[in-house]
């Protein structure tokens, strides 16, 4: 008990090192708002290629795309962008490696998420759209879209959260977020406390959003 | 492409999918795949296995176990597993619980896995309508009966598409053990890569996930069509 | 006042009009003028081109050969922008396919709003007058859900006419309504036809054809197989294909 409490949950070291682990926490939430964002706007892409166009060639190429980085893990992804590229001679910021990195995996999920949104909009809502004059892109921006969104954003939701979790790989590339900063200060201190801490503050961020998602899913669920 | 100057395709091709380097690591890359390909297996039998049997608690309907399991999936869902690991891998043995990087990502993502696989069984039982197994009980089933029989095939099938998706997902995860060096394919390629001075090996290991991996997309999918037809 | 009406120019005009799925022919050739203020009931077996030939109109569908002639414009010329087009030519569906993330007032206000470039205000009280006709200007506010069936296809009449078309297609638009809101919709439709729109409607409403068309088309086989005053073709059918359908429509009664 005592080697629990002196290791795992020791207040001093607790006390030392928490505003070092804030502001990796801070840094983790400024990555996750860079490449949601990012990795919403690439899916959406991804999925307007898949279902708005009817060249053959142009799907098998995303499908092909979205198979690949959803089989490929992030942190294969990631390690090759980061360490393969400088042999090129091509050196990659850290954060611009990551951004590149998350964007392609995310694109992928994202899109599949997006897409399965598009198929959830009846044709008609096009149709109607389009008899009334509105252009295809109108239709799609005012008509399409929100309903699509509005179909899987549980699925949009889940999928956030899982990158939040995954900006942790951020670490192996010595990015200074949350995780990266809790094991640079264990080295410092030899006490493993800061990653319990840090597990901690992964809990407060992201607890709330698995509880809100669970009710979404079981909603949606019993509403079948 | 010998000669100077080398063009920019060969300089790429030379430096990305080096023939040489890739037949002298080509040993390592494969030694990694058989440690991924095996930990993925076990942590998906695991993972299962105990994310059923949770759900199977849950449905018993009884508080003291519904709450400690909704707290163990809340918490292993919140939690990135890559932190997971490293708790399990360098503060565990702090107090007096050493486990090797084979057995702490084992351990890690058998109860992610485990805590997703609860929450789509779960969801799969909740979609039923109470009619199922009020009928299965009205016929004299038991309720182990009227689970095994009824209600879990059926969830069963709800589950199925997010199951195996999780499945994937997870497994995938065993590339986060090469953190704590757990010798897989990431971990042997980034090695060789230093060795070698070239990233022939990091190509090596993108292809050697991707080759393990799209098959089992594909097979996920397959079965997916095939359950759905069943309906 | 008006010019004698075979000088009279029509509204719509199809000329020879084909559509072809492949070696499939859904329209072989139809030759059919509507004119201004006239309302022309198109019946027939299903699959028999109807919703083919009314979605050529507004070219939802692209037809295979043929003209589309709309307000003497052919709207099957390339460079025709069909945008503007669309406008003049309003569409009432048979699934009503009205948006569902928007209020009534904001499915009727859309197009004038983005296409249009109303101002907001203006654009509500467009909106809000095309409410007031169909009868439903205390449930502007309300979703597509929660209104019935009946209601959703007037809003979506609404939706149409709000950009002040001069022809108004409609695709069997009772097909999928409850038993007892049928009438309204066709209440609301035999108004708009008093107020001089001119009106192609597709339709398995015999009654509502007898009693409120200028003139009926029968269509079989992708071809228009007999036309004329109500009267005439549901009265005294000159062709057997005609007789045997209208047989089994009123006997299924």
């Amino acid at each position: 008990m005592d080697a629990l409490l002196t290791n795992f949950f020791n207040l001093e070291v607790f006390r030392q090192v928490l505003p070092f682990l804030l502001q990796g926490l801070l840094t983790t939430i400024g990555l996750s708002a860079l490449v949601i964002p990012l990795g919403l706007v690439g899916g959406l892409g991804v999925a307007l290629l898949a279902t708005q166009t009817s060249r053959r060639w142009v799907r098998f190429l995303v499908a092909v795309y979205v198979d690949t980085f959803r089989a490929l893990p992030p942190i294969v992804l990631l390690i090759f962008i980061y360490f393969g590229f400088p042999f090129l001679g091509i050196d990659l910021p850290k954060l611009l490696a990551v951004a590149l990195g998350f964007l392609l995996n995310n694109a992928a999920y994202y899109g599949e998420i997006f897409r399965a949104g598009f198929l959830s909009v009846p044709s008609g809502q096009m149709e109607a759209a389009r008899s009334t004059g509105l252009t295809r892109a109108q239709a799609l921006i005012h008509v399409v879209i929100p309903q699509a969104v509005h179909n899987v954003l549980p699925d949009l939701l889940g999928n956030s959260i899982e990158v939040v979790k995954l900006t942790t790989i951020a670490s192996v590339v010595a990015l200074p977020e949350l995780l990266r900063i809790a094991r640079d200060a264990q080295a410092l201190v030899y006490n493993p406390s800061p990653i319990v801490l840090a597990a901690l503050l992964y809990l407060a961020l992201l607890w709330p959003l698995v509880r809100w998602l669970s009710r979404l899913e079981h909603k949606n669920l019993m509403a079948r | 492409m010998d000669g100077p100057p080398m063009d920019g395709f060969g300089r790429l091709a030379d430096t990305f999918f080096n023939a040489e380097v890739a037949a002298r690591y080509w040993p390592d890359i494969l030694a990694g795949v058989w440690i991924t390909i095996g930990l993925g297996i076990a942590v998906s039998i695991a993972g299962l296995a105990f994310g059923v049997a949770l759900a199977i608690l849950r449905a018993m309907q009884r508080p003291w176990l519904a709450l400690p399991i909704i707290a163990f999936a809340d918490i292993m869902r919140a939690l990135p597993p890559l932190v997971i690991i490293i708790v399990f891998f360098f503060a565990f043995p702090l107090i007096g619980i050493s486990m090797s990087a084979f057995m702490s990502t084992w351990l890690a993502l058998t109860l992610v896995l485990a805590a997703y696989a609860e929450e789509s069984v779960w969801g799969g039982i909740l979609s039923l309508p109470r009619g199922q197994s009020e009928a299965a009980r009205s016929t004299g089933l038991t309720w182990g009966q009227t689970m095994s029989a009824v209600v879990l095939p059926q969830a069963f099938r709800v589950a199925l598409p997010p199951l195996t998706n999780r499945v994937i997902a997870v497994s995938k995860n065993v590339a986060l053990g090469s953190v704590v060096a757990l010798s897989e394919v990431l971990n042997n390629a980034q090695s060789a890569t230093s060795t070698a001075g070239n990233p022939t090996p990091l190509t090596m290991a993108a292809a050697a996930y991707l080759a393990i991996f799209i098959p089992a997309m594909l097979f996920a999918r397959r079965l997916e069509t095939r359950m759905q037809w069943r309906v | 006042m008006t010019a004698p009406p075979i000088l009279e120019l029509a509204m719509l005009e199809l000329v020879g009009l084909r559509k072809a799925y492949g070696s499939l022919e859904v329209l072989r050739g139809i030759d059919l003028r509507v004119h201004p203020g006239e309302m022309v009931c198109v019946v027939g077996p299903s699959g028999s081109g109807k919703s083919s030939m009314l979605r050529c109109c507004n070219r939802l569908e692209e037809s295979t050969g043929g003209q589309v002639v709309v307000d003497g414009v052919d709207i099957t010329k390339p460079g025709v922008d069909i945008n503007t087009v669309r406008q003049r030519i309003g569409m009432v569906f048979q699934q009503f396919n009205l948006y569902p993330h928007l209020t009534a007032l904001g499915n009727v206000t859309l197009a004038l709003r983005k296409v249009q470039n109303k101002p907001g205000p203006e654009a509500e009280k467009l909106g809000l007058a095309a409410l007031e006709r169909v009868g439903l200007a205390d449930k502007a506010h309300a979703h597509p859900a929660q209104l019935s069936g009946g209601q959703q296809q007037r809003v979506a009449i609404a939706r149409a006419i709000v950009l002040e078309p001069k022809l108004m297609l409609f695709d069997e638009p009772t097909s999928a309504l409850d038993p007892e809101t049928v009438g309204e919709v066709l209440k609301v439709m035999r108004e708009l036809r008093e107020s001089g729109m001119t009106m192609l409607v597709v339709t398995h409403e015999m009654g509502f054809a007898r009693a409120a068309a200028d003139r009926v088309i029968f269509m079989d086989a992708g071809a228009i197989v007999e036309e004329g005053p109500p009267a005439e073709v549901f009265g005294a059918p000159k062709h057997d294909r005609t007789r045997a359908f209208l047989a089994r429509y009123t006997g299924g009664h």
